[in-house]
């Protein structure tokens, strides 16, 4: 595929690799916000092709790992409700409530639909007036426009049998919330490229100021992994302290003005619960006033949740980079992909689910 | 050495939640819970040394002199309907290509039908025409069948089930027990088509493709390929869980490790686009036309010539090796040159957003 | 969090409510929604996360890094850049 295969180019990687390797000289340690750069990197192999002064830990940049319990619960408790058809991203259906999860939900007989994107369940809102039509909003910046849109659409269309369950989540909050942490120990930060496809990058400045810390905006491709990490290092090794920008073919400073203009007119800042972290303030994304009738937490009457959430599990210390996930002792006994404790056993960018896989392999299974 | 290694974090986001009571879709996907459910649920039941060597196909001793191969499947497809083919050439050509992965001369078929009240009866005659085509073409009879019909909703359309009984000639020992450290490993095709052609199929994603199914019998072609190749140790065709979790099995059951270089593996390049769009990983998507064939490495370049010069082997190509080690362990070299575990998939793969 | 994919506009329909369009990816094309790049004309390339086109392609920069790293051997060598 034009503007993929291009960084996946083996020559170049390895070109790439071989400065890094010249200008490493000291050990650092840099996270990668995004769930999605994770993946690819343990996809690629590339962790196992850096220096070995170099220490990537994971962040918290997962949607699915980081949407609150007490959300998952609220969206099972609306797609059990009859009459409504419950719309989902197909990462979402495994995510485990305090019982059960939507996959489950599904086969006791629910009408669930995983949809490619939001505008497609506004589609079944239409093609259903019957029906309520809820969409579970989950995401990060990059998915906030494309869920704002969909109000905007249903609104334009006089739809009223569409909502949106919100749990959209911001980047910063969690940067510094990671980075005042007392066990931090993260150094720089690769900054999520398509995050910053809408946001720019402007954001980053103050807190690489506040801080004192490198943060270069990385794309996800082999090639742009790696020149992140380029970036990153050799600001680390001349003790600079600027926001620098690896994803130039789809990133700039002010990143998409008329995409974040759609995210405003939709949404405002509130306080919002990190799955396995906790609380971190205006960290979400909420609807404002005028769209309220959008909100399924208020257009279904839901009995209070209690969620129960595991006692043992210590994500937030993995999501923060500050454990490594095989140190935890539930870790590969009692907390698995097949019976995980917490988010980061959850999905697969999820840290322990990747660390389970490589720590344990097949021989445990046989 | 092996340990230093980092594994695919699996494709599939959202590891399955433990389902200890009901059966969810997961327990039908191929991966690592389909093959728990039948450890834990069929297994301990039916245990026998032809279901015990986890092949496709079970032998069977006679009074005569051959070795019987018998192979069954049930098909649930949906759509019914797909480009490149239907359930109804679905039904016979996945237990022809069972059966003849033992290389066996396939002799019969049965068929067995589960009709939804309400089903079109034309439907029905345009699957029992594509049957009648895919028999043919693959020279085997239909012999016994049954048809049930249950109530609206009580199935999707139709359900087949399909046995195949077949011959298997006398000093033909295929199977997947046998591949050896120094095979090759080989590929018949391009990967992932099918599964990709029937998931647009649906719809529900709005993705327009070309994508069509390579369903089709492969006995013809491994008829041809065994005439010259004798010596051919495992033949399995890679179909739910994809490429990735069959080797995984074939070098689970053989105890070796095997090797297999991403940049080999051929695509189609809607396919691979495709799979792009959604995040899936084409080597965990199903196949239902192509084989994985692992023999000597000496014998490999007269093999893939064979296997090219056959429609349904024209893009045949070595993807790997067999390693000594014995972790039971699948490795990708990956396209920049690492070396990571390639798992079994876990689940059922889903569009994913991260 | 971010799984976009880039792909090249072949089609716009302007649809009452949204611009919407439609994008090939390398054979397989999709309904993609292209209110968020308004002077995006067909044969842009953009890059699409959920059927949403968060921003363009510059296909200069993307030559540029591309550029960049088929030198870096002979530039390193240039300034005497070494592993330790």
């Amino acid at each position: 595929m034009k503007y993929l295969d291009e960084f996946r180019n083996s020559d170049l990687v390895h070109n790439a690799i071989a400065r890094l390797h010249r200008i490493t000289h000291h050990p650092w340690v840099i996270m990668e916000i995004c769930g999605g750069q994770t993946h690819s990197i343990m996809q690629n192999g590339l962790n196992l092709l850096l220096p070995e002064k170099i220490e990537l830990v994971h962040g918290p940049g997962c949607p699915v790992c980081v949407t609150s319990l007490e959300l998952v619960d609220k969206a099972l408790a609306i797609a059990a409700q009859p009459d409504v058809i419950f719309c989902s991203f197909g990462d979402m259906l495994r995510v485990p409530g305090s019982s059960g999860d939507l996959f489950s939900l599904r086969a006791s007989g629910s009408n669930i639909k995983i949809v490619y994107s939001p505008m497609d369940a506004v589609k079944i809102a239409q093609q259903n007036p019957g029906k309520q039509v809820v969409f579970f909003a989950i995401g990060f910046e990059t998915t906030a426009p494309v869920n704002a849109m969909s109000v905007l659409q249903a609104s334009a269309l006089k739809l009223d049998n569409y909502s949106i369950l919100v749990s959209q989540v911001t980047v910063p909050p969690a940067m510094e919330a990671i980075l005042s942490s007392p066990l931090n120990r993260v150094q720089a930060f690769l900054a999520a490229g398509h995050v910053c496809a809408v946001m720019g990058y402007h954001q980053y400045f103050t807190i690489a100021e506040k801080y004192q810390i490198p943060i270069v905006v990385t794309g996800f491709e082999p090639l742009d992994l790696v020149n992140g990490i380029l970036k990153t290092v050799d600001l680390l090794e001349q003790g600079l302290n600027k926001v620098e920008n690896a994803y130039s073919r789809i990133v700039t400073e002010k990143g998409n003005v008329a995409a974040q203009n759609i995210i405003n007119t939709v949404f405002k800042k509130v306080d919002r619960n990190w799955r396995g972290i906790g609380m971190i303030p205006m960290s979400g994304l909420g609807l404002r006033e005028e769209f309220e009738l959008f909100d399924a937490e208020k257009r279904f009457s839901i009995a209070h949740i209690s969620t129960h959430e595991s006692e043992i599990c210590i994500s937030g210390q993995v999501l923060q980079g500050s454990v490594k996930p095989d140190h935890c002792p539930a870790f590969g006994t009692i907390c698995t992909p097949e019976n995980p404790l917490g988010a980061t056993m959850v999905s697969s960018e999820g840290a322990c689910s990747a660390y389970f896989r490589y720590a344990n392999g097949k021989d445990s299974t046989s | 050495m092996i340990n230093d290694l980092p594994n695919l974090t699996n494709p599939v986001c959202a590891v399955p939640h433990s389902h200890n009571d009901y059966i969810v879709m997961g327990h039908g996907s191929g991966g690592g819970m389909t093959h728990n459910l039948i450890q834990k649920v069929f297994a301990p039941h039916f245990t026998n040394s032809s279901l015990d060597a986890n092949n496709d196909f079970g032998i069977v001793e006679n009074t005569g002199k051959n070795r019987l191969a018998i192979s069954t499947d049930a098909h649930i497809v949906s759509p019914l309907f797909f480009p490149g083919g239907d359930i109804g050439r679905l039904a016979v050509c996945g237990t022809v290509n069972d059966v003849s992965m033992s290389g066996a001369e396939v002799i019969g078929l049965t068929a067995s039908f589960i009709i939804e009240e309400g089903f079109p009866i034309k439907d029905l005659e345009r699957i029992a025409i594509s049957m009648s085509i895919a028999a043919k073409e693959a020279g085997v009879k239909i012999v016994s069948g049954d048809t049930k019909v249950v109530e609206r909703g009580k199935a999707d359309g139709v359900f087949i089930s399909t046995s195949g009984i077949g011959y298997i000639p006398e000093g033909t020992d295929i199977g997947g027990a046998n591949a050896k450290p120094g095979d090759a490993v080989i590929i018949s095709g391009t990967v992932g088509d099918h599964g990709m052609a029937v998931l647009t199929a649906r719809g529900d994603l709005g993705l327009e493709t070309q994508i069509r199914s390579d369903v089709a019998p492969l006995n013809g072609l491994i008829h041809s390929l065994l005439l010259e190749i004798p010596d051919v140790h495992v033949l399995r065709d890679p179909t739910r869980g994809g490429l990735a979790t069959t080797l995984n099995e074939i070098a689970t059951q053989s105890e070796v490790n095997i090797t297999i270089n991403e940049a080999s593996i051929p695509l189609n390049p809607e396919v691979s686009s495709t799979c792009e769009l959604l995040g899936f990983d084409p080597l965990y998507v199903a196949n239902e036309g192509k084989l994985i064939l692992i023999l000597p490495d000496t014998m490999a370049e007269k093999a893939l010539r064979i296997l090219k010069n056959h429609q349904y082997g024209r893009e045949a190509v070595k993807i790997g090796m067999v390693l000594p080690d014995p972790q039971k362990r699948v490795l990708l070299r990956t396209r920049i040159g690492s070396n990571r575990i390639l798992d079994v998939m876990t689940g059922e793969m889903l569009p994913r957003i991260c | 969090m971010c799984l976009a994919v880039p792909g090249k506009i072949i089609e716009i329909k302007n649809s009452p409510g949204a611009k919407m369009g439609k994008v090939d990816f390398g054979g397989v094309s999709r309904e993609v929604c292209l209110d968020a790049v308004p002077e995006a004309v067909i044969g842009n390339y953009v890059i699409v996360h959920a059927g949403f086109a968060l921003n363009t392609l510059s296909e200069e920069e993307a030559q540029a890094t591309l550029d960049a790293f088929r030198e870096i051997d002979a530039l390193d060598a240039e300034l005497g850049i070494t592993s330790e």
